[in-house]
């Protein structure tokens, strides 16, 4: 049926190559990374590209609706809110705010995680025992409860914010760490590493850690999607970040008292904020299946 | 060999959908089997021999593809049969006995469950009766009936103990063709010629035909009536156990004989017969006799087509394109 | 199985204990409790005032101590917001957020099992995908907006469902599918792998060549065995609700603990907020040990042995 197989001899490509090319044929992947790309340039380029000063009012243009609602011009595009302010120029510097908070989050859970996880799974015993109570105590404590107490306790600010999500984010790194180190541990490469003489230090950081990376980084993108989605309620609820800044859930906040006759005050960050986290999500999971073992199906 | 035969299998091609292509895992495979007679299929790990078993009983992953000029079993017409139809013969008419008794039985139901579930579905029986007449067949697969067996868990029965309820369970429905893939391969050695035993006193006395499918020559020499030798997806020898034993013709089959230590011939010390290199890629077609590149009268023409299975006089059937009394001579 | 239930216990038992020092520990040491409660215009006296009438200027240990032992007693200390005993306000919320989380943990499951199993069993087809795209919905909708785009669909458009308050069962229809919807993709996912893993077991292939049918082979057989994380997680997602009901009855006001737990924030009740979230750890703890005992029972190997 098909002599062409059987003659030709295949070429064995680079096991990055086959990454690549997973990777580049993954519609979630090319999707999901597109989206935040594109909203990652937004954000960087937020106070060349915006059109207006988010924070400049004008009571004169209030509430004017987005272009493709009646009553609304290219002058606008997304309408203005409550104060006059250009919706779309909040809009990009919100998404500043979502990408810092979910990228400075992911980073100290994931430092912090991942070395619990890492030292869990190497030395065992009781070190283990401690620190997997230590998960399971932290699982037990309802993380956004504990994030709006401190967060108004202390004052909303992005540090604050950054820091409380950091500290209550961090167990699925070290769950994950903790397994991959388990399993590798015995692994006759780390074995070898040891017999030649190699410190502690030195294996988990040449031996252990490159081989938990992709894991990690799957955790990295679920975390950032998660940190992204608290702050925004910690916002929403009037707990977080403090207006003015265009957090976008402190966009839905101020557009929820126009829900009723200008709805898309509400739609407009709520769809941006969506579209984000999806994004990350479709990222994730499309890593976790092209660097899995064996690709599902 | 009888007129009708009640198993009859002719041009069964099964071919697997993998990354690399299309597998071949068995090629124009023909085979007939009388009533009530063992046939032994044998080969290696990959030569197509639990496929075989498989796509007869219709169980083939889903990723595979079956075809045949002829599947017949008794006077069902197997390939015009529908997914329904197939569920009413599985267990009922062919029942299927497989190689991992640890894994094969469901670890959330007991023994009496699992077992009485073929005997309310095929017989049409109630429960009570159902669970007494397990009962019954356990004691005949060698399992004293005292009263805890049937609510036992399968995992707190050892490997030989699930083996005989997996086979009490599979004939209870009186089946006329049992298919046993590698049965006692999994167990310990002294556990294995118990279930053998097991096995073939139940298949004689019931008159029930069996394919019985191994890599153990050993096994083949005390239970099969006539034996099939596999190799790279394709039947390359097929006959009478006790003349293919003695006197093989394909050289794959006297490769394996010559693997096989002979109790008072084989003296201590003396050297085994391998076989040199590996089973070809299944993967695509073949180009010539599956076995050319390890066989060691291979020629140029066996590497151009793919021998035809011949039928001798004595029914003895080889693929190989030399007559052997020429072949052993030149050798 | 008895020494199974007691480890299980005596581990939630002292999870329990950690809980309620980290909990003690974040809302009077890290920060300083009579400063947060007086607010921004008080003066030194008056902080130091609240201080000494709070009992705030003992010693932390002997504060905790102190407020375990009432705990212990049922006693969580009068709230100075709504000037009620704690215990009295969380009683009285209770039975909001139990059903609502009971009504959420009831859709995820109706939702997320079945559709995981279709799934699992047609692999790879249009019905497959439409699944995955619900848990990939599912997973990344921030709860508060979906609940407003609910409101702005339903309530305004078409007014069946009351948008906020406590007045009977038709207030909760909301606030279950919010809720529940975050919970689905775990379910489903758990369900599809689980089921998928099982079909392709040897005691699946045995279950077919039994002849049997596949209503039975897919539902006695299979979903029998994979069910069994799945419950697991759905008491540990049913425990997450609870906490995570704030969100969704701060949005609808619904006066359930959550609601609670917003009031007590915004106003700095220190005692009300120990108390709710000493109270929803606690959910998660008796959750996760339920689940883990379930697990047991549904697994012969587990419960037989």
């Amino acid at each position: 049926m098909q002599d062409a197989e059987a003659t030709t001899e295949p070429t064995i490509p680079t096991p990055g190559a086959v990454l690549w090319g997973k990777i580049l044929r993954h519609k979630g992947i090319l999707f999901g990374g597109g989206i935040v790309a594109v909203m990652v340039i937004v954000a960087v380029l937020a106070p060349l590209i915006a059109p207006y000063d988010p924070y400049a009012q004008s009571l004169i243009s209030r509430l004017q609706p987005p272009v493709w609602l009646d009553g609304g011009s290219w002058q606008h595009p997304l309408g203005t809110d409550h104060l006059g302010r250009d919706y779309l120029s909040r809009l990009m510097h919100g998404a500043r705010i979502s990408l810092i908070i979910g990228a400075c989050t992911a980073a100290i859970s994931g430092v912090l995680g991942t070395t619990l996880g890492v030292v869990a799974g190497y030395f065992g015993g009781r070190v283990d025992t401690a620190i997997t109570f230590l998960v399971t105590v932290k699982l037990s404590i309802p993380t956004i409860l504990v994030a709006l107490a401190v967060v108004q306790l202390v004052g909303g600010s992005l540090t604050v914010v950054v820091l409380v999500l950091g500290f209550l984010l961090w167990h699925q790194f070290a769950i994950v760490a903790r397994a991959v180190t388990l399993q590798i541990r015995d692994m006759d490469y780390i074995t070898a590493a040891r017999m030649i003489g190699c410190s502690r230090a030195r294996i988990l950081l040449t031996e252990v850690m490159p081989n938990l990376m992709n894991q990690i980084i799957v955790v990295l993108t679920l975390t950032m999607a998660s940190a992204i989605v608290i702050e925004a309620a910690l916002s929403f609820l009037g707990v977080g970040v403090k207006p003015p800044l265009p957090s976008w859930g402190i966009m839905i906040a101020e557009g929820r008292t126009h829900i009723f006759f200008d709805p898309w005050l509400v739609m407009i960050p709520g769809a941006a904020l969506f579209a984000l986290v999806l994004s990350i999500n479709l990222l994730g999971d499309g890593l976790r299946d092209v660097t899995a073992p064996q690709g599902r199906n | 060999m009888a007129d009708a035969p009640f198993v009859s299998v002719s041009g069964l091609d099964i071919d697997l959908e993998v990354p690399g292509g299309r597998l071949h895992a068995v090629r124009d495979s023909s085979f007939d089997i009388a009533l009530g007679e063992t046939l032994c299929i044998v080969g290696e790990s990959g030569s197509g021999k639990s496929m075989t078993a498989l796509g007869l009983m219709g169980l083939l992953p889903s990723n595979a593809h079956r075809s045949a000029r002829r599947l017949r079993v008794g006077n069902h017409d197997l390939l015009s049969l529908n997914r329904r139809e197939m569920a009413d013969l599985m267990g009922r008419e062919m029942a299927m006995i497989f190689q991992e008794p640890m894994t094969s039985l469901n670890p959330c139901y007991t023994v009496g469950n699992q077992m009485s579930e073929m005997l309310i579905r095929h017989l049409r029986m109630g429960r009570r009766p159902a669970l007494t007449l397990a009962r019954d067949w356990l004691d005949r697969v060698g399992i004293p009936p005292t009263a805890g067996r049937l609510d036992q868990y399968p995992h707190q029965l050892s490997g030989g103990l699930r083996q005989r309820v997996m086979i009490a369970m599979m004939l209870m429905c009186s089946p006329k063709l049992i298919i046993a893939d590698e049965p006692t391969t999994a167990l310990d050695v002294t556990i294995q010629a118990q279930i053998l035993h097991l096995l073939a006193g139940l298949q004689r006395e019931l008159g029930i035909t069996m394919i019985f499918i191994t890599h153990d020559l050993g096994v083949v020499s005390r239970i099969a009536d006539r034996v099939a030798v596999m190799y790279a997806g394709q039947i390359v020898e097929m006959g009478r156990t006790r003349e293919i034993l003695r006197d093989p013709q394909h050289p794959y089959t006297r490769g394996l004989l010559e693997c096989v230590p002979a109790p008072g011939k084989t003296r201590p010390g003396a050297h085994l017969g391998t076989i040199p290199g590996t089973v070809p890629s299944l993967v695509g077609q073949l180009s010539g006799c599956g076995f050319a590149g390890r066989c060691p009268h291979a020629a140029v023409g066996c590497r151009g087509e793919i021998p035809a299975l011949t039928v001798r006089a004595d029914g003895r059937q080889v693929r190989c394109l030399f007559t052997p009394d020429a072949l052993w001579s030149a050798a | 199985m008895l020494r199974f239930l007691l480890r299980r216990a005596g581990l939630a038992l002292l999870v329990a204990l950690c809980v309620s020092m980290l909990t003690f520990a974040l809302l009077n040491i890290t920060i300083d409790p009579a400063l947060a409660m007086a607010g921004e215009d008080a003066t030194d006296q008056d902080i130091q005032a609240l201080r000494v009438a709070m009992g705030f200027d003992r010693p932390a240990h002997v504060r905790y101590l102190d407020w375990l032992q009432s705990v212990l007693q049922g006693d969580f200390g009068v709230s100075p917001y709504f000037g009620l005993p704690v215990s009295d306000l969380i009683m009285d919320r209770m039975p909001v957020t139990v059903t609502l989380g009971a009504l959420a943990t009831a859709f995820a499951v109706i939702i997320g099992v079945p559709l995981g199993v279709v799934a699992a069993i047609y692999p790879n087809t249009l019905i497959d995908r439409v699944s995955l795209s619900v848990a990939v919905f599912g997973q990344a909708i921030p709860n508060f907006w979906f609940s407003l785009m609910l409101i702005i669909l339903l309530a305004v458009q078409f007014p069946i469902f009351p948008v906020s308050g406590t007045e009977g069962f038709s207030s909760f229809i909301l606030p279950t599918i919010v809720l529940g919807t975050n919970a689905i993709p775990p379910i489903m996912r758990l369900t599809r792998t689980g089921m998928l893993d099982v079909l392709s077991s040897d005691y699946i292939r045995t279950a077919w060549a039994k002849g049997l049918q596949p209503r039975q082979v897919f539902f006695k057989h299979a979903l029998r065995n994979a069910i069994v994380p799945v419950v697991a997680v759905a008491a540990i997602q049913a425990a997450n609700m609870f906490g995570g009901s704030i969100v969704v009855e701060a949005v609808f006001a619904l006066h359930g603990i959550g609601m609670l737990a917003y009031e007590s924030i915004q106003r700095s009740d220190i005692p009300t907020m120990q108390a709710v979230i000493l109270i929803f750890s606690l959910f998660f703890i008796g959750f996760s040990a339920l689940s883990d005992v379930i697990n047991a029972y549904l697994d012969p190997r587990i419960r037989v042995s």
